[in-house]
């Protein structure tokens, strides 16, 4: 039923940035970032601190000015420097959830949620009830007249985005929204905020630093490195074929191994020489370019199978360390005076300075150039 | 051909474009009430401030009619550098400039130390040591500073007066039958010592906000080492506030040198005079382009104290944060030491905050001066009618329109500029941190200090000058109540700014941009949301600038007309006119009204003394 009324009147929203560059002072905070949002996109814009993520979120919001580029937001330019020309945020359609909430301490609840719309002048009776129904999909109705101080993390925080989707926005702006929470509440929001994403089909730009939320809640991710958008991509690809060694380290928890290697030719095929042995490039013939050249070989610790029994083709390494987290275990292996990591679900038997044989899933690994950092091919 | 016309047409395209966004841009900025706030506080600002201070400048450099009239062949108005000569090298400088001068360098140089030491002292051991009622002794320790810092001198008189200047004895001579040298009871000694009575408080208030914001871990960790007290007190307390202590002796300085009230109570008896006191002897005796030199003097020595302050925080800004997340505050165990500490501060208290005031109303019930006994005691200079036999026929202070008349005038001087300072300086602090940055803010924030930079007599002097004639938009108004009000709400801005930026700061900018994405408009956010949120802050700056307009004297002294006296300009009058017991009967009068709104804001949980301090 909830649905149906949200659905109530049909949004579009697609927003463009082109060409947006914002400096403060002479800082270059945002270089040339281009972006296409689609529709019903829940888009993260993922990156370490002081990458320009929020920038970002904050120059299509409107609350910052850059000193060039365009935002279209459903074919309406709403920033355009060249120009001159700025609509006020309050006229593009959005709405934003700020990083600290940014309640007003001095209204309650009620107030806080409804203050937009009595400013926009709706009837009275319309807001009360707009602003119940949102209240009631957030799970917080009953704190309808207490204050902010009254209010736990958790619910000041479904305040806050009752706050900003009360209006109904096309585009719902969240910067850091969980990022104030303790885990066990993250985990919790995560579910609400993706939830409330299939509800209310509203397109959702999302800022985080923290990955594994890029990762479960998105449908697209825009990884940010020093002002600079460097792979848009689904979770997935983003995961599983990052494009260069940076996005490789950021992406993933435990950290990804990072082996070097070097790239020989052998009867047209690709061959990786490394300290985990010789391995065979897949799906890419052998071009002189990459003779002798330098890489560096990704490999994420739950691609690594472990055997305590000599098997063929398998590496012989030892153990260095087992950290065993309950549902899964972190093995640190030593090899050659490297230490890679490896997962395993569950309980090991393995014990420190035990005689391992690992091998790896086959196409798992990518090859990162070790110059440029730029992904050559999977082994 | 067509290539041409490409051009011509990608010209004007772009001129088209630029055309754009000159518009869009003028558009923004006519829209912007953020630039409109702005650019009206800078208009404002700029008009009551610099150019006041020009126009000062100027006639410095211009012969008077008065003047013109002496020299033949001068034209009044023309350029001359006359009276800067006969200020810096004339037969009378040594007498007008150069000996005020060394006056005041010397009394104000050992003021500020000597308030170090004492506000230095006290600080410590109220905020960092286990000496008991430290909440009474903190609400003491102030009171001095709420009172004006020439009550101090008041006092000093009704006690160390002697004979030999005429009048009567004071209390000290009433009491040892040795009447005190004229050293003691006037001169540079009083002036230093009462000035320092009321000037340490503002160290005081200085240091102990700099000694609370170090971390207790810091001694705590010398004490593990195995130093003692004193070794930690030297080697670890005072080289971290090093700089708040230089930058405390700085502005006690620069504050002290421009105090007149002290000065002219304690000096003008024995021709001790001192740059403030000097101003107006000139000003009253129309020789007003000396007085502005002397003023300009003045300003150029604040505003250097008050840059070398800057430069001495700037370059250890660091230190004095070290350890400043510290919340855990380990006291100081005073042991043995406890008592005699204890009595120590409570002495020093009773002399500081209540001697002078238990000895003003004392004096203020003697019928006659110079003689303490029962049979002496009268109501007269209170609620006496006339009697030709006393003080030349003036009737009780509650009998005289003239006391309804300046407590009136006070209170509405103090509301009226407390309330408009503060209004501005909420709406100045919002643009400051706002435009934290950004070029308006800064040149606001520069542009609401400069008052803090010109001493109060100078300040008095500026708008004497400014005003005594019609000015643009603004008819003449010397005389007038307007003035009043004008000149203390533009002294007290920085004040009121000070308190208003760090009340905006504390209001993130996020609750107001989560009202524009809303659409709310910048007036209703700032009734809707500023204000609400600022209540408390804009609160105690009303307060603060209310308790500082109710004591000031300096300020007003040259711009008061007997319509317009205060209470604080009644008691000056009272007592260069001889009536001591008058200006010592309003003296208490304004101590009590003060008293209560002190104690009025502290039951309302508003921190004025926080503004006080630097």
């Amino acid at each position: 039923m909830l649905q149906k009324e949200w659905e109530g009147d049909k949004k579009m929203s697609r927003i463009i940035l082109k060409n947006i560059n914002k400096y403060y002072n002479k800082v270059h905070v945002l270089k040339d970032i281009n972006l296409v949002v689609e529709d019903g996109d829940f888009m993260t814009l993922l990156g370490p601190s002081g990458c320009g993520k929020t920038t970002t979120l904050r120059v299509i919001a409107g609350l910052e000015v850059p000193e060039k580029g365009q935002v279209i937001i459903d074919d309406d330019i709403v920033t355009d420097t060249d120009e001159a020309f700025y609509v006020a945020p309050s006229k593009r359609g959005l709405n934003l959830v700020f990083q600290n909430y940014a309640l007003w301490p001095h209204m309650t609840v009620y107030e806080n949620v409804s203050f937009g719309l009595k400013v926009k002048k709706v009837p009275q009776r319309e807001i009360q009830s707009k602003v119940e129904n949102t209240l009631r999909i957030l799970q917080i109705e009953d704190y309808i007249d207490r204050y902010p101080s009254e209010l736990s993390g958790g619910q000041q925080q479904r305040v806050a985005i009752a706050r900003a989707i009360v209006s109904q926005p096309k585009l719902l702006l969240l910067d850091e929204p969980l990022s104030n929470l303790d885990a066990r509440l993250r985990l919790e929001m995560r579910a609400e905020l993706k939830r409330l994403h299939q509800e209310l089909k509203t397109t959702i730009i999302y800022v985080t630093h923290d990955q594994v939320e890029a990762l479960t809640l998105s449908t697209k991710i825009a990884v940010f490195f020093e002002g600079k958008i460097v792979q848009v991509d689904t979770p997935m690809n983003i995961y599983t074929c990052p494009i260069d060694v940076k996005v490789a380290d950021f992406i993933g928890n435990p950290k990804i191994n990072f082996i070097d290697g070097i790239c020989v030719g052998d009867n047209g095929k690709i061959k990786i020489i490394s300290p985990l042995g010789e391995m065979e490039a897949v799906d890419k013939i052998y071009e002189n370019h990459l003779n002798n050249k330098e890489v560096v070989l990704a490999l994420r610790p739950e691609h690594i199978i472990i055997s305590d029994e000599f098997k063929e083709n398998y590496f012989e390494c030892q153990v260095y360390a087992v950290l065993p987290a309950g549902s899964e275990t972190l093995i640190q292996i030593k090899k050659q005076d490297k230490l890679i990591t490896a997962k395993v679900i569950g309980q090991t038997g393995l014990v420190a300075d035990q005689k391992i044989w690992i091998s790896f899933v086959r196409g798992s690994i990518n090859v990162y150039d070790k110059k440029f950092g730029h992904l050559l091919f999977n082994v | 051909m067509e290539r041409a016309e490409t051009n011509v047409s990608s010209i004007c395209g772009e001129f088209r474009i630029k055309r754009k966004r000159l518009k869009n841009k003028f558009i923004g900025l006519i829209t912007d009430p953020y630039s409109i706030a702005t650019i009206i506080i800078i208009a404002v600002l700029g008009y009551l401030i610099i150019v006041p201070l020009w126009e000062m400048l100027v006639s410095t450099f211009k012969l008077s009619p008065r003047d013109a009239m002496r020299i033949p062949e001068a034209t009044a108005g023309q350029f001359t550098t006359y009276y800067w000569e006969r200020v810096f090298n004339g037969p009378v400088s040594k007498s007008m400039f150069y000996r005020p001068l060394g006056n005041s360098l010397l009394t104000s140089l050992v003021v500020s130390v000597a308030s170090i030491i004492l506000g230095g002292l006290m600080a410590w051991i109220l905020t960092r040591t286990d000496i008991p009622y430290k909440k009474f002794f903190s609400f003491m320790v102030i009171l001095p500073y709420m009172l004006p810092s020439w009550s101090k001198a008041l006092a000093w008189i009704t006690i160390f007066k002697n004979d030999k200047l005429g009048g009567y004895p004071g209390i000290f001579q009433y009491l040892f039958n040795v009447s005190p040298p004229d050293a003691v009871s006037y001169g540079p000694l009083p002036i230093i010592i009462t000035a320092t009575l009321h000037y340490y408080v503002f160290t005081y208030l200085l240091m102990s906000s700099a000694l609370s914001s170090m971390s207790s871990d810091l001694e705590e960790m010398a004490e593990v080492c195995g130093a003692n007290r004193f070794t930690i007190l030297r080697k670890v307390v005072f080289p971290l506030v090093v700089p708040a202590i230089l930058s405390a002796v700085i502005l006690t300085f620069s504050k002290a040198i421009g105090n007149f009230g002290i000065a002219a109570y304690l000096g003008l008896k024995v021709q001790y005079f001192t740059l403030p006191t000097m101003i107006r002897a000139n000003i009253k005796n129309l020789m007003t382009e000396q007085a502005y030199i002397l003023a300009i003097s003045l300003i150029v020595i604040a505003c250097f104290a008050v840059y070398l302050n800057q430069r001495a925080i700037g370059a250890r800004k660091s230190y004095v944060t070290i350890g400043g997340k510290g919340s855990r505050k380990n006291e100081v165990c005073l042991g043995k030491a406890k008592m005699p500490i204890l009595i120590l501060v409570s002495v020093f208290i009773f002399i500081a905050a209540i001697v002078p005031l238990l000895v003003i109303t004392i004096q203020s019930f003697m019928l006659r001066d110079g003689i303490y006994s029962f049979s002496n005691l009268t109501t007269h200079y209170w609620f006496g009618e006339s009697n030709e036999m006393i003080a030349d026929g003036e009737p009780g202070i509650f009998k005289n329109p003239m006391i309804w008349r300046s407590i009136y005038n006070t209170l509405k001087l103090a509301i009226a500029c407390s309330s408009l300072a503060t209004i501005v300086g909420s709406i100045v602090g919002y643009i400051i941190s706002r435009g934290q940055g950004k070029t308006s803010g800064k040149v606001v924030e520069q542009l609401s200090f400069l008052p803090f930079l010109i001493p109060s007599i100078a300040f008095g002097a500026i708008y004497l000058s400014m005003f005594s004639k019609p000015q643009l938009f603004i008819p003449s108004l010397y005389g007038t109540f307007t003035l009043l009000v004008l000149v203390s709400t533009i002294k007290y801005i920085p004040f009121a700014v000070r308190s208003g930026t760090s009340t905006m700061i504390q209001i993130g900018y996020e609750l107001e941009e989560a009202a524009m994405i809303e659409g709310v408009s910048w007036f209703e956010r700032f009734t809707k949301i500023i204000l609400p949120l600022s209540k408390k802050g804009f609160f105690s700056g009303f307060l603060l600038v209310f308790i500082s307009a109710m004591k000031e004297l300096d300020l007003l002294v040259l711009l008061v007309t007997p319509d317009t006296r205060t209470l604080t300009c009644l008691t000056f009058a009272y007592t260069e006119s001889g009536f001591q017991q008058f200006g010592n009967a309003i003296m208490v009068v304004i101590a009590i009204l003060i008293i209560l709104v002190y104690l009025f804001s502290l039951k309302l949980g508003a921190d004025v003394t926080e503004g006080m301090g630097g």
